[in-house]
């Protein structure tokens, strides 16, 4: 019996397993203490609590648990990860003309307390040396330039963004037709200046998965940071943060199994040993990365799902790709001008993004609104732009607008997958029966040849 | 989002889907919108010596409230005049459709969609056989005005 709607928007969120919530339940209700509080039981049984969470995060990715942050979640993750190594790595070529400026005004004697005019931040900075040899070179490590893809998520998009309001340089790069990075671009972009690599780890909409291991040995062999948005693929996709040189990656609860409102940051302690300038300051809390009374529920929470996708991996991802493929079969089998949207081998296992031509996205979504999907369509959102992640894949508009979103997970069964796929090419045949565009390639028009008005 | 009923009534059974033969001369084709855009209207009307619509169809690529917009126009011009296809505001179809303001542009193209088609009938008569005919058809026009 199939019972609606049915979900399959796994890659938005993913719903509470059972066991995360029975294992957090105790400390949502007499085991609330703070796990900051080191004088009595209720502060060590949470602090306990964290501890082993930390554990598990740390197992799930083959780190320490001392590299583990804990965090709101993972646009947080991926703010501190960017602005702290930005922060504190970086410097702009605004602030080394600064330094230039005050070295030069100490020698000319304009300015003779130069020296406690330096911010800081910079440390202690010998003015003199500074004239002599310039900030340039004095500075030569701190460069103040980032790279990652134009295909990255909001919150590593909007974080370089604002770096980029503060003087840093970025370099957005485009990806190959598949949705992967292309390695000789990456290489080429790296400059002396570089400081920190950004990359995913799995694309939100399309589901590719980038060739990490090969971005983090490029990286360790320029000297590089790397960071990569892993909230897709962590528990979904074997990794180790050691074999795969990552120093710096993002995790999400949500995406696996566990609650919304925590992540985590995973920070490497040696070779080398990552340090970040906080965003949130506070009470010193996650060695000074990240202040706030720990989410003690939510992070225990978290050690769960990530301990249950440890054991149920290999067996999952099995399952997913066997019911990812079962769907895409239905659908190519059953309707012509259908395109799947991103690489089809390096993906995630349950994510498949599909342009069905010449029928509009948020129609079909309609047209199956016992489904829970989501669409690369601009009408699902205020703007009226379509999916950039598509077009940065050379999609066209017209098959942007085309795309739906399909993410299975744990609790997708067989039917479901079963009845989706049916009701799809139910659908879209439907649609296109109402569909000008499909009439016209039906008689042999080329729809390319026609002078559409923009509108 | 939520839908109003009435775009759902139009998006689940859709009025007067369908084509014409747009070579017939009798028959108006008003094509906007662009695929790049997420939507283009196919509008056909057929319209008889007296000037009055007698049947309208169409066939939309795009959301459901473009599709629901088409699919009422078809319905409100079919045995009207050519004049009060022409007139047809985007604001009626906004109102009777209660659309958001994200969606007004459906609406806008549902407008454009049947003047588009209005000219492109008017297109036909004149070339069709100059200056004289051309006038009897404004006289249809005319007449039909005056029965609408």
């Amino acid at each position: 019996m199939i019972s609606l709607p049915i979900y399959m928007d796994y890659n938005s969120t993913t719903p509470l397993d059972p066991r995360v919530r029975e294992a957090m339940a105790p400390y949502e209700t007499d085991q609330f203490g703070n796990a900051a509080s080191r004088s009595h039981k209720f502060g060590w049984v949470a602090e306990e609590a964290v501890e082993t969470a930390r554990e598990q995060v740390a197992d799930l990715i083959g780190a320490t648990s001392a590299e583990i942050i804990f965090t709101s979640g993972a646009t947080e993750s991926d703010n501190l990860a960017l602005k702290g190594v930005a922060h504190l790595y970086g410097m702009t070529r605004a602030e080394k003309l600064m330094l230039d400026s005050l070295a030069k005004a100490k020698q000319d004697g304009s300015i003779p307390n130069a020296e406690d005019l330096v911010p800081p931040k910079f440390g202690s900075v010998d003015l003199d040396e500074v004239a002599e040899k310039g900030a340039n070179e004095v500075f030569a490590s701190r460069g103040d330039h980032i790279i990652t893809l134009e295909t990255e998520h909001k919150a590593i998009l909007d974080s370089a963004k604002r770096l980029e309001k503060e003087g840093f340089r970025v370099t957005y790069l485009p990806v190959e037709q598949n949705g992967l990075v292309n390695l000789d671009k990456l290489r080429e972009a790296i400059t002396p200046d570089t400081i920190l690599v950004s990359i995913m780890y799995a694309n939100n909409e399309i589901g590719v998965l980038q060739p990490i291991a090969e971005i983090g040995k490029i990286c360790r062999e320029h000297k590089v940071l790397f960071h990569t948005d892993a909230v897709q693929a962590v528990g979904k996709v074997p990794m180790d943060v050691n074999e795969m040189n990552i120093d710096l990656l993002s995790i999400s609860a949500h995406k696996m199994y566990g609650p919304k409102g925590v992540g985590a940051l995973y920070v490497r302690r040696r070779k080398p040993r990552v340090r970040l300038e906080a965003v949130i300051d506070g009470g010193g809390h996650e060695r000074g990365m990240r202040s706030g009374t720990l989410n003690v529920a939510g992070i225990v929470g978290l050690g769960k799902a990530a301990a249950l996708c440890k054991e149920l991996m290999d067996e999952e991802a099995k399952r997913m790709i066997e019911l990812r493929n079962r769907f895409w079969s239905k659908i190519r089998d059953n309707l012509d001008e259908v395109y799947m949207n991103g690489d089809e081998e390096a993906r995630l296992p349950g994510n498949l993004n599909i342009s069905f031509a010449f029928v509009e996205g948020e129609a079909l979504m309609m047209a199956i609104k016992d489904v829970a999907v989501s669409s690369g369509s601009a009408c699902t959102s205020a703007s009226l732009e379509p999916s950039y992640v598509l077009r940065s894949l050379g999609v066209g508009d017209d098959l942007a607008h085309s795309s739906i979103r399909f993410g299975m997970g744990r609790f997708t069964t067989d039917e479901e997958v079963d009845y989706v796929a049916d009701l799809v090419v139910e659908r879209v045949k439907k649609l296109r029966d109402m569909s000008p565009l499909y009439e016209m390639f039906k008689e042999g028009i080329d729809l390319n040849s026609i002078e559409w008005a923009a509108h | 989002m939520a839908y109003n009923d009435k775009v759902i009534d139009h998006y689940e059974n859709p009025r007067n889907v369908g084509s014409m033969d747009k070579e017939d001369e009798s028959v108006g084709t008003g094509l906007v919108g662009a695929p790049a855009c997420g939507d283009v209207m196919r509008l056909q009307i057929k319209v008889n010596d007296d000037g009055v619509i007698e049947d309208a169809k169409f066939k939309t690529f795009g959301c459901g409230s473009a599709i629901a917009s088409s699919s009422l126009v078809t319905e409100w011009v079919k045995g009207k005049s050519l004049d009060y296809a022409e007139n047809l505001k985007n604001t009626e179809i906004v109102q009777e459709l209660s659309l958001p303001p994200v969606k007004v542009h459906c609406s806008v193209l549902a407008e454009d969609a049947i003047k588009a088609a209005v000219a492109d009938w008017k297109k036909k008569k004149s070339a069709q056989s100059g200056d004289a005919q051309t006038e009897q058809a404004a006289e249809a026009e005319g007449q039909a005005e005056q029965r609408a």
